[in-house]
């Protein structure tokens, strides 16, 4: 299987005092046809890596191939075949839906008809609305409409459930989901772990404008040891504040750690786990305030590797370029 | 690849859409209509009837109580160029000071018979006043003219304010149409980040470019020929030179302020900063540049930099052409300085111009 996307040691620095190191050598190698997750925080470096690939900005150094095309060659060729949705753009408010869809569709050669797309994002009742009258997940669906209309063979999507409400967020989804189904290659950014256990086969989990972690969301969650979490509180004070390697030893625990006052343990067996762990509270006679088994997920990966909790991350200020 | 779904179809050419487009947004907006077309009507409306040239007459002259008063009051009130009232001393006095007045007759100091007269010598009209007065007086009391002479009245179209103004107003537009229509424009769109969705697509930007100037020209005609025939219809005000000269200029003046509007919309990244930037190339066009009064009404030492901006060479030539019908051959340097400005512009801009 081909390469649909490469870069190696990219990196990106904006000029200021102090320089931001936005980008500090990213590579990535995404084969045509798979769906691809760059997740990380809000200020990761994923919006600049996205927007290097999509040639809307210059790396500092470093070498990007799109389709096999390099940028400063066949900057018009890559163009006709990639799809776009930046992470927040407002079309013209007094366009209607079908104007704008005609619009972006009149500057590529060949693409698909204004009328299908609009209505394969599920708009064609809002087809003549002005912009402005649509909602905000009727706008980020425009906006992937958009990013369709070449009929392009690799779509670059920028955070395009930020912001949205749970069911305009599986609509995109279901959007996505079929232009995958196809055989297309799609990269998008986000920081739902959610989203990219949902869509992507595989990922990247990005920090300071590194890689720390790729592969399949499964092969991630494996690196954990454990597949499932026990996550649990407790009354007593005495034994919120015991120490992680005080759990540590109980069956088929991996790792544990505290997140507030709630202590999460990684477990590989959680049948194995409950009965020896109710056990040890009742001899010291701690009351359980609250208990809870789950799936391993990305976000328990990312505390991991990075000891910080994703979402609740809002060190969003370098997201924001910043201009020269 | 898969073959995909989906039918192909003849599309628009790009340059055709994005001018489709930029007329549809502006057509939807009504306040950019209202600016753009109504607004110069008022002006010409407001300032052609304000300032509309009336005969010179309507003095006001104030005759101090006496025994001359009643004659004085009786000859200029004749004449019918006066509006004459009869007051005390101290009442003459205090019209004189509050410039309810514009002459003061009274009795002569010296002789009897005569009259002194009470002007201000640093206003025209009240200068006036007392020279018509005095020859008035002085014929009445028999005075004989040494010479015969007739008088003709000279009011032509072409010598009146409004005749003066409509070059100025088209001048504005232009200027305006640049600035906002182009520059204000495209920061807005920078702002929105579709300059950006844009540069990512296939579109070449000099087609974007030529279809934000292009779609401003066709905005520009219907403003030009609205304020021509709006002022013909009102006021008779006709261009003595061709049309055809005048519609040259206008297409001159867009090209001229479309690259400036680009200009200033090159770097900027705020609407903040694009109106500030915008207010401080407008403003002294406005003032210096013969919109509403002729530059030369400045210093001398200034001239030279007044005539040097960018509106003045273009209002000066559609001036030239409008009421005085000179050639397009003679206004040669003031076309070159057009030229230039638009030109430079034009070049600084794209060497600058950010897309993202």
């Amino acid at each position: 299987m081909s390469c649909a996307v490469h870069c190696s040691a990219l990196t990106k620095t904006y000029p200021g005092k102090p320089p931001v190191e936005a980008v500090r050598g990213i590579d990535l190698a995404i084969d045509e046809g798979e769906c691809f997750g760059v997740l990380g925080p809000n200020g990761a470096g994923k919006t600049t890596t996205i927007e290097i690939l999509e040639g809307l900005l210059e790396p500092s150094s470093g070498d990007v191939s799109v389709l096999g095309l390099n940028w400063r060659d066949h900057g018009a060729r890559i163009r006709q075949q990639i799809g776009i949705s930046l992470q927040e753009t407002r079309f013209s408010d007094k366009l209607t839906v079908a104007e704008t869809a005609r619009l972006f569709r009149s500057f590529y050669p060949r693409g698909l008809r204004p009328d299908e797309v609009v209505s394969r994002v599920g708009l064609e009742e809002k087809s003549n609305a002005w912009v402005k009258h649509l909602s905000g997940g009727q706008r980020q669906r425009l906006a992937i409409a958009v990013a369709l209309i070449g009929d392009p063979a690799l779509l670059f999507l920028d955070e395009p459930t930020t912001g949205l409400d749970p069911h305009s967020r599986r609509q995109l989804w279901e959007i996505i989901g079929q232009f995958r189904s196809q055989g297309r290659t799609t990269l998008l950014t986000t920081h739902y772990m959610e989203e990219a256990e949902r869509l992507c086969d595989r990922v990247a989990i990005v920090d300071h404008g590194r890689v720390i972690a790729s592969g399949t969301p499964r092969e991630l969650i494996a690196q954990l040891g454990g597949h499932h979490v026990v996550e649990f509180s407790l009354t007593a004070r005495e034994g919120a504040e015991q120490p992680p390697s005080f759990w540590i030893d109980l069956p088929t625990v991996v790792s544990c750690r505290h997140e507030g006052m709630a202590i999460h343990l990684t477990v590989t067996q959680p049948h194995r786990v409950l009965p020896a762990l109710v056990e040890r509270l009742e001899r010291r006679g701690w009351e359980l305030a609250s208990l809870v088994t789950r799936h391993a997920s990305l976000d328990d990966v990312f505390v991991t590797l990075t000891g910080r909790a994703l979402e609740s991350d809002v060190d969003s200020d370098d997201e924001e370029e910043p201009h020269e | 690849m898969n073959e995909l779904p989906g039918s192909y179809e003849r599309r628009q050419h790009p340059f055709v859409s994005l001018i489709a487009a930029r007329v549809r947004e502006f057509i939807r907006e009504p306040a950019a209509i209202f600016w753009v077309y109504v607004f110069p009507l008022i002006m010409v409306l407001a300032l052609g009837l304000a300032f509309r040239d009336k005969p010179v007459g309507g003095f006001t002259v104030v005759v101090q109580a006496g025994a001359i008063a009643e004659h004085v009051r009786q000859v200029l009130t004749d004449d019918g160029r006066f509006r004459v009232s009869v007051c005390d001393e101290a009442e003459s006095r205090r019209r004189m000071r509050t410039g309810r007045a514009e002459l003061l007759i009274a009795p002569g100091a010296d002789s009897p018979a005569g009259y002194d007269y009470y002007f201000d010598p640093t206003q025209a009209n009240s200068v006036l006043a007392r020279q018509l007065a005095d020859a008035v007086l002085q014929r009445a009391a028999d005075r004989r003219d040494a010479v015969t002479v007739r008088d003709h009245a000279a009011t032509e179209p072409g010598g009146r304010y409004v005749d003066f103004l409509v070059p100025g107003l088209l001048g504005m537009g232009l200027l305006g149409g640049g600035l906002w229509g182009v520059g204000f424009a495209i920061v807005d769109l920078r702002l929105r980040k579709l300059l950006k969705r844009y540069l990512a697509t296939p579109m070449k930007r000099s087609q974007f470019l030529l279809a934000t100037m292009t779609s401003r020209l066709l905005f520009t005609i219907p403003e030009v020929l609205l304020v021509l025939l709006f002022s013909h219809w009102l006021f008779g005000v006709t261009s003595q030179g061709s049309y055809w000269a005048v519609g040259f200029l206008i297409l001159l003046g867009t090209f001229e302020f479309c690259g400036i509007g680009l200009l200033v919309a090159s770097r900027a990244q705020t609407i903040e900063a694009v109106s500030g930037i915008m207010n401080a190339v407008m403003l002294p066009m406005w003032i210096g540049s013969g919109i509403f009064f002729s530059p030369e009404r400045f210093p001398e030492s200034v001239q030279p930099l007044l005539a040097f901006l960018p509106l003045t060479p273009l209002i000066h030539a559609l001036r030239s052409v409008m009421l005085e019908s000179t050639s397009l051959v003679s206004l040669a340097p003031q076309l070159a300085l057009i030229f230039a400005w638009g030109g430079i512009s034009f070049a600084l801009a794209l060497r600058w111009f950010r897309w993202n």
